[in-house]
């Protein structure tokens, strides 16, 4: 199966397109790092359902020819948890912004981490809202500009990673869209891993952050991301300790996945015991 | 009932969740709230018995979510909460709405506003079963006074969710909800069980799954099956493609509304007492029902010609019924625990608005017969 060329169309939904991303968006990077990650895996597409919420990055999911669930602002990890504990052969995807994964979804993202449901949040940073035209998200961080911070942003940003960890996830990696081959090869294993699944993507919004924040056109902010990053341990995080570190922060094969668990609990109450 | 192990004496909220399981329920999510927790906690040993799926989610919101991930993939599901939580659920009933995916709700109301009063009845979230989501659309709302009809209307809820394909409310209350009494739960096939209504259309043939049959109904095709289609709350196309082209838009929203209010005789069911002659006629539902029911047995044993209409479907509102059966009477009174919610409807739909009264209570307390009866009587122009 993995023999065959990548052809995006293989993948799309034509019809869909085209996509309503700016010019510069990062999101189409992400978007080619997810059906390349599919097609190497040699999924069939009748197994896969993608399930996203509001944004522009939840836009993903009617693009891709996949079963699609487009659902309500934050909540697509609660759909996608129904979707999986239904049926857990399902591959279940779910690509978030950072303002519906984090903000208004952030409740749904710890408990999908917590219950080690066997889900893969993509979380697609680009420090701000973008569909609404540019305020600040959980994740933009201090002393930010952005439409609903006109004087600057005075509150702290969430460290995806660390949140990740923190609530129980299995699996959480990083890259940005500059790493477009690092992208695809962690999304291959977050989706293979038996468990919740974090990958956080930065992408640029060159429209919104990018011009906010004076970062420069989207290569500008490409290139941040080459710069301002590091692979995990590297040894120029001795000399400049704020470089953001790429890879695979945790992956842990030892925690029960949870609709394996649920299986468990069907066994017993049919034998009679509750 | 020949079988002696079919007789159970239960609480309103088990003869719920035994209906849900004789619907064929495969998934419930949910969260804890009183009064309706019984309903996820007999299901939390139940739905595995019978090899469905039960998860306790992390609030009401992420409960209706699920619950609608789980019906895409062929499931009969349904949620159970009460008033603060069925405030929470409406946007997702809105998008189950829009999206047309069979579920069902049981809202066990108690009194509110706010966190109000949890562990008292009301009625009062009759309106907000109807209106609760935003935007125009089209709902049902089904309801009983004794727990062989909660049985039964569980039942319904889940024939109508599959059949009209939408979210489905049951509104029961907290009397009905906590009370014992007696359920015989009937034999397999004594209550027609609707099954979920698959495409026929074939493997590499373009399937529309936004695009109704002849009759109004819409074939589903399971997510994990060979039709790959999208779901989205936005307005869509019969591919469930995001539009919103005018055309598309106003189709869509009148197909909503129409596929449920175009079907009222369907869905419409009421029971009727002594109702052949009155020229009083008490309207009511739920637990009030109980009471209306109990006035108008011992009136009758007194001459008074005073007749029951219970409601069982409250939305959408029966309105050429309630006209039809209230034509001759010489006042009809509402017997509701709100401040008039059903009662402006029958306003609506008689011919003599000023002939309808509301006998209401609104304090925590079952309305009882006697509460009824002084509200009657100043009607008919005795002495309370």
């Amino acid at each position: 199966m993995t023999k065959q060329v990548f052809n995006f169309k293989d993948y799309i939904r034509p019809r869909f397109f085209p996509h309503i991303w700016c010019p510069g968006c990062g999101h189409g990077i992400v978007l080619g790092s997810l059906l390349r990650a599919v097609h190497e895996l040699g999924l069939d597409k009748n197994e896969i359902v993608i399930t996203s919420g509001i944004g522009c990055s939840s836009r993903i999911s009617g693009y891709v020819d996949f079963h699609s669930l487009h659902t309500i602002h934050g909540r697509a990890l609660s759909f996608a948890t129904g979707v999986k504990l239904s049926k857990p052969h399902l591959k279940a995807i779910v690509p978030m912004g950072d303002g519906d994964a984090l903000a208004i979804g952030g409740n749904h993202f710890i408990h999908a981490a917590r219950r080690n449901i066997d889900i893969t949040a993509i979380v697609m940073n680009n420090r701000i809202y973008g569909m609404t035209g540019g305020q600040f998200s959980p994740l933009s961080g201090l002393d930010k500009k952005a439409t609903t911070a006109p004087y600057s942003t005075i509150d702290r940003n969430f460290d995806v990673v660390e949140l990740a960890k923190s609530a129980g996830a299995t699996f959480v990696a990083r890259s940005t869209v500059f790493h477009a081959n690092e992208c695809k090869n962690l999304l291959k294993k977050g989706i293979s891993h038996k468990g919740f699944s974090v990958v956080e993507i930065l992408t640029q919004c060159p429209t919104y952050y990018g011009r906010k924040n004076k970062e420069g056109d989207a290569i500008q902010m490409m290139e941040g991301y080459k710069t301002n990053t590091v692979k995990i341990g590297s040894k120029k995080l001795e000399k400049n300790p704020d470089l953001i570190q790429r890879g695979i922060f945790i992956e842990n094969t030892d925690i029960p996945e949870y609709c394996e668990a649920y299986d468990k609990i069907i066994e017993t109450a049919m034998k009679g015991k509750a | 009932m020949k079988n002696k192990n079919n007789i159970r004496f239960v609480q309103g909220n088990e003869a719920c969740v035994e209906g849900a399981i004789y619907a064929g329920i495969d998934f419930f999510a949910g969260y804890p709230i009183t009064p309706s927790t019984e309903i996820m906690e007999h299901l939390a040993t139940r739905l595995p018995q019978k090899g469905g799926k039960f998860i306790q989610m992390e609030d009401e919101i992420a409960s209706m979510g699920a619950i609608i991930g789980a019906s895409l993939t062929g499931n009969k599901v349904m949620t159970a909460t009460s008033g603060p939580g069925f405030s929470l659920k409406q946007e997702a009933l809105g998008y189950a709405c829009m999206a047309e995916i069979p579920c069902v709700i049981a809202n066990v109301q108690r009194g509110g506003p706010s966190t109000g009063n949890p562990t008292h009845v009301s009625q009062g979230d009759v309106n907000q079963a109807r209106w609760g989501t935003h935007g125009d659309h089209a709902i049902i709302a089904l309801t009983a006074s004794n727990h062989q009809d909660v049985f039964k209307i569980t039942v319904d809820a889940f024939n109508m969710a599959e059949t009209y394909r939408t979210p489905v409310v049951l509104l029961l209350d907290e009397v009905i909800g906590h009370m014992r009494e007696k359920l015989v739960i009937p034999e397999p096939g004594e209550i027609p069980v609707v099954e979920r209504l698959r495409t026929s259309v074939k493997k590499g043939i373009d399937y529309h799954p936004y695009l109704p049959r002849e009759d109004g109904r819409l074939p589903m095709s399971d997510f994990g099956a060979e039709h790959r289609y999208n779901v989205t709350g936005l307005f869509h196309d019969m591919w469930g493609f995001p539009n919103n082209n005018p055309e598309v838009v106003s189709e869509l929203l009148r197909h909503l509304v129409d596929k449920i209010e175009n079907n009222v005789h369907e869905i419409s069911m009421h029971k009727e007492y002594w109702m052949d002659d009155a020229e009083y006629i008490l309207i009511s539902y739920g637990s009030s029902a109980r009471s209306a029911i109990h006035l108008a047995r011992n009136r009758r044993s007194r001459g008074v010609k005073l007749g029951v209409l219970e409601l069982q479907t409250l939305w959408p509102f029966p309105t050429e019924m309630v006209k039809e059966k209230c034509a001759g009477a010489k006042a009809v009174i509402v017997v509701e625990m709100n401040m008039g919610q059903v009662v402006t409807q029958v306003k609506n739909a008689v011919d003599n608005p000023q002939t309808v009264f509301l006998a209401n209570r609104i304090d925590g307390q079952l309305i009882s017969p006697t509460d009824i009866k002084s509200l009657l009587r100043m009607i008919q122009g005795k002495g309370v």
